[in-house]
């Protein structure tokens, strides 16, 4: 186990106008870890998670990541082509509308396959046998690897979004609301899946989400977020069971129990 | 003065817990004030009071479900004493999975994974290969009465008794140094709860630092070796 953090943040800090959408924020992600954000709509957790990733600049802080060999850079010194073969091979990010991360009228295979192919792969048969074994893994009938993912259902696409992220075997993948918008028997069947994913390929994750089970669930470690402050942050069922913070306090108490 | 062969395993000192409601105007509710409570190894305590006392939220400070408002929660890990109540949660999380084994009331059930893998989980995160974990935890089930045909399917729909069996039989899948059980005996019929006294004295036999809660006296007789009156620790309301 490296004790060096694989990611780590210190003093982030993003203003839209006169918003803060992030305000100081800090913590260390090491190997293996999966953080959840939680937090209301408006709360800053989806602006950090872009931020982290890289897809937007913030106004001050830094992101610094333990690359493959082992040295640290800030993703924002990064020169563009190192940022993008980052974010290509790397990391995975899994949008909540898995149009968002997929590529609509090409087919399924072809959207896990532009992957590899992004980091040298050009054997095809080599290539379309990964695509398939990832399909197989996230629970895609195969015999669809040449349909488009528009003519999937929202769970089968999300799926597909997820093994077109893992097929170049990222260390650390961000998801926003990976099961948002899904029907209950759906997210339940996913959830179990990026359960033993994360598990088995000890991956990292920075999870978005609103929804606390989906944190309990996934997440070692959670940060909560209000008006894009952490109000409260630590082990995900201490948080959950022994929440400190007025904020916190009420957010697990507006719950409804099943 | 440590004795080798028999560490103390779990060591609380003055740990005073209140928990803060905010919703309610910031009521403080005292639960439990300066406890010092320490553990052997092949010791089994049993937390005895009134319910409502704080015997749960007391096994919960161990465990670092809960925090306490003041005091240390010593953990011996890896030979090594730790505070919880300072540790980081990549430290506690580590020390769960090694150390500190936790049969709570209910199980937690995550949708679609089936008994036998929910049961081996413990010994597959502590790096165990599969078949040797799945053997195991085949010999804990079979143990503890639950039918065959039920092992591969998720316990989401079984019965109170059921669940609580697939929970003691996970809670003891890993051979943990310290193990923490609420009520491991409740719902079950004789017979099972004879099974889970034997699982009991058989952790407790190899070394194994145990805190329990037990209402049923029979079983408390049959594992505890000494009692621990949570009256004495009680917080004034």
């Amino acid at each position: 186990m490296n004790d060096t953090p694989l990611l780590q943040v210190e003093g982030l800090s993003k203003r839209f106008g006169r918003i803060a959408a992030c305000d100081d924020i800090g913590f260390d992600l090491h190997d293996g870890e999966v953080l959840g954000i939680v937090g209301e709509s408006g709360s800053g957790k989806t602006t950090l998670l872009r931020c982290l990733s890289a897809l937007i600049a913030p106004d001050r802080g830094t992101v610094r990541y333990r690359m493959r060999d082992g040295s640290r850079r800030d993703v924002f010194a990064l020169s563009e082509p190192e940022r993008r073969l980052l974010m290509r091979t790397d990391w995975g990010f899994v949008h909540q509308n898995p149009r968002d991360g997929l590529r609509a009228h090409v087919s399924a295979g072809a959207n896990v396959a532009e992957r590899l192919m992004a980091v040298g792969a050009r054997h095809y048969g080599e290539i379309r046998e990964r695509a398939t074994d990832w399909l197989a893994r996230v629970e895609v009938d195969t015999a669809r690897i040449d349909d488009a993912p528009r003519t999937f259902s929202g769970g089968m696409q999300q799926r597909v979004q997820i093994a077109r992220n893992l097929v170049t075997h990222p260390r650390l993948v961000f998801m926003d609301e990976p099961t948002g918008g899904l029907d209950v028997s759906v997210q339940a069947r996913l959830l179990d899946l990026l359960r033993g994913l994360t598990a088995d390929l000890g991956l990292s994750a920075v999870i978005v989400t609103h929804d606390l089970a989906v944190a309990r669930l996934l997440s070692h470690r959670l940060m909560v977020m209000r008006g894009g402050q952490v109000v409260e942050a630590g082990l995900t069922d201490q948080v959950l069971d022994d929440p400190q913070h007025p904020y916190t306090q009420l957010l697990v108490n507006s719950v409804l129990q099943p | 003065m440590t004795d080798p062969t028999f560490p103390t395993m779990i060591d609380l000192a003055g740990v005073s817990k209140a928990f803060t409601l905010h919703a309610q105007g910031g009521v403080r509710l005292p639960v439990l004030d300066r406890v010092d409570f320490a553990v052997r190894a092949g010791e089994c305590v049993a937390l005895v009071g009134p319910s409502g006392a704080g015997k749960s939220t007391l096994m919960r400070l161990v465990y670092g479900n809960y925090r306490c408002t003041t005091g240390s929660i010593g953990i011996r890990h890896d030979d090594e004493v730790i505070d919880l109540a300072a540790a980081s949660p990549r430290t506690i999380l580590a020390i769960r999975r090694r150390t500190l084994g936790y049969v709570s009331q209910f199980l937690r059930v995550v949708p679609r994974v089936p008994t036998l893998e929910v049961v081996a989980e413990p010994l597959r995160m502590l790096g165990v290969d599969k078949a040797e974990a799945v053997d195991r935890a085949r010999i804990l089930l079979a143990r503890l009465r639950v039918p065959e045909r039920m092992w591969s399917l998720p316990p989401a729909t079984f019965s109170g008794g059921e669940q609580q069996r697939v929970n003691v039989a996970r809670g003891f899948a890993a051979d943990y140094p310290i193990l923490l059980l609420d009520e491991p005996t409740a719902s079950l019929d004789a017979a099972n709860r004879d099974t889970v006294v034997a699982l009991i004295n058989e952790a407790r036999e190899r070394g194994a630092a145990i805190v329990g809660i037990f209402h049923d006296a029979a079983v408390r007789e049959a594992v505890a070796t000494r009692t621990f009156d949570i009256e004495g620790v009680r917080a004034a309301a």
